[in-house]
């Protein structure tokens, strides 16, 4: 395989569009990305997305995309991964460019969510339809479960729960892009609204409508455009049982654990090597497991490692979410594996503005959908 | 829920069947074609035993639309003593005082009404021993 860089990126704000379409969000994203690489055509681009088909009766997203983007006949394919259909978006056009079958690919991924279909049922249809959700399960109900169960086994505590949550928000207050650009305290978040016991209102992402955009392209490309700067390191996938229930435990991920190894291995580095991780934050307790099992700390001792500031903007070892992360930034689904790639873009080129982590080099983004059955992991180094 | 695809889980979800490997001897449920532990592809039909404990459970107290004026309810992983764990609600439960390692026996019971006709689904739900 050759090398590939990510040479440019562009997203809309996220947040409740309700002026904008779906492909017209998409096209907005891809053109700030394309013009933002300065590159005069595009070989072949991917679309993710989680659920157009129920949120929005709209299918066939690859050719809608091209079509609206101006770019038909070039191929154009939908990818779905549940959460995970942004990253999974972003690994089909590296591995296209890595093999060296196209030049320059466009990664897109978007969500419209705020149209009126039932969100809670749609975003359900990424657990099992047959065993879990046919019992009144939702997505925040299978993560409180995760909750619950971290809980019991390793004394983590509502609190440090909610010091995700603070944390995120206060991130987010400083991403022009993201939907709540509000902080939040721990009070507010310990007395919202109860969604599932032990999650809380602002424990879970919210609803979100967003499209987001990068250009991934070859070496010899980049170079010719004066970018070769931000490099991908890695890019790892794997899966686990789509049920909750089939796995031996409730508080690991092994997709996680399966596609970090994998990263960690393919770009040299270890887990200790890495500056700032986006990672799937859909409820607090997910950052707490995800920062475990990329191995930023012991098992059982995330919750704790948030709450002592191990993973903030101003004291962390590890930043984790200077985006916002999903909790603040938003969670239009299939945008979101896409913006984590964004946010590490802007950081490895020294334009977070007031997120920027001074020095940053090396920026892991993991995307899982479901309950992490399915997970994928980018690792991008500034060179 | 479309009736064939209702009625080809009516070996699950009225009488608890699983597959056994012929193999292995490891127990799905639901039944699958090729065994998770060793990839056989032979089984035998079994009936889960249908007595377990609370692993963790949630309180929903947002459902979908279809369950939302059922809420709040509560929902949880339950191991039965085949060691097969599955998704349930737990029926007739006082959500306070729900907690982990309870003993819950499976009851068959409604679960949900489906479309706008209102059909009636059944299935298993758990209740505390
Ligand atoms: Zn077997």
């Amino acid at each position: 395989m050759r090398d590939a860089y990510v040479i440019g990126a562009g997203m809309t704000k996220f947040g409740e569009l309700w002026s904008n379409s779906i492909r017209d969000m998409f096209v907005e994203a891809a053109l700030k990305a394309i013009d933002d690489a300065g590159v005069d055509h595009i070989d072949s681009m991917y679309v993710g997305a989680m659920s157009s088909g129920l949120f929005v009766q709209q299918e066939h997203l690859g050719a809608l995309m091209a079509d609206y983007l101006g770019v038909v006949p070039m191929p154009a394919t939908h990818v779905e991964s549940a959460c995970a259909s942004g990253g999974v978006s972003f690994r089909q056009a590296f591995l296209e460019v890595a093999s060296g079958a196209s030049d320059i690919v466009l990664a897109g991924g978007v969500e419209k969510m705020t149209d009126g279909a039932d969100v809670t049922d749609a975003l359900a249809t990424a657990a099992d339809q047959e065993y879990e959700v046919y019992h009144g399960i939702t997505f925040p109900g299978l993560y409180a479960i995760m909750a619950r169960a971290h809980m019991q086994e390793f004394g983590t505590t509502r609190e440090q729960l909610a010091a995700v949550a603070v944390k995120n928000h206060r991130n987010g207050s400083k991403n022009p892009n993201a939907q709540f650009r509000s902080e939040v305290t721990l009070e507010q978040v310990i007395r919202s609204t109860m969604v599932a016991d032990p999650l809380r209102l602002l424990d879970c992402s919210p609803v979100s409508d967003g499209a987001a955009a990068v250009i991934v392209a070859s070496e010899a490309v980049a170079k010719k455009l004066g970018k070769q700067r931000i490099r991908v390191a890695a890019s790892a996938q794997a899966s686990d049982t789509l049920a909750l229930h089939s796995r031996k435990s409730l508080t690991t991920l092994n997709a996680v654990v399966a596609a970090a190894q994998k990263a960690y291995k393919m770009a040299g580095k270890k887990p200790s090597d890495i500056q700032i991780a986006e990672v799937h934050d859909c409820f607090t307790i997910a950052e707490v497991i995800v920062s475990e099992d990329l191995g930023f700390f012991e098992k059982g001792k995330g919750g704790e490692a948030a709450a002592n500031g191990l993973t903030s903007l101003e004291t962390g070892k590890i930043r984790v979410n200077t985006s916002g992360g999903l909790k603040s930034k938003g969670h239009p689904v299939g945008a979101t594996g896409i913006a984590q790639i964004i946010e590490l873009y802007e950081q490895l080129n020294g334009k977070a503005g007031a997120r920027q982590v001074e020095n940053a080099r090396i920026g892991l983004a993991e995307n899982m959908g479901g309950t992490g059955a399915s997970c994928v992991i980018h690792i991008l180094e500034a060179l | 829920m479309i009736t064939a695809r209702y009625a080809r889980e009516i070996p699950q979800r009225y009488r608890l069947e699983a597959s056994r490997c012929a193999q292995c001897a490891t127990v799905s449920f639901p039944p699958r074609l090729v065994c998770p532990t060793c990839k056989g592809r032979t089984f035998s039909t079994i009936t889960l035993q249908n007595e377990g404990k609370l692993l963790s459970y949630t309180v929903v107290r947002v459902g979908s639309d279809k369950f939302s004026k059922e809420t709040p309810f509560a929902v949880g992983i339950i191991e039965l003593k085949d060691g097969i764990r599955i998704t349930t609600q737990i029926a007739d439960a006082n959500l306070e005082k729900l907690a982990h390692g309870q003993t819950v026996r499976l009851v068959f019971r409604k679960i949900q009404e489906d479309g706008k006709a209102g059909i009636l689904c059944y299935g298993y739900k758990a209740i505390v021993v």
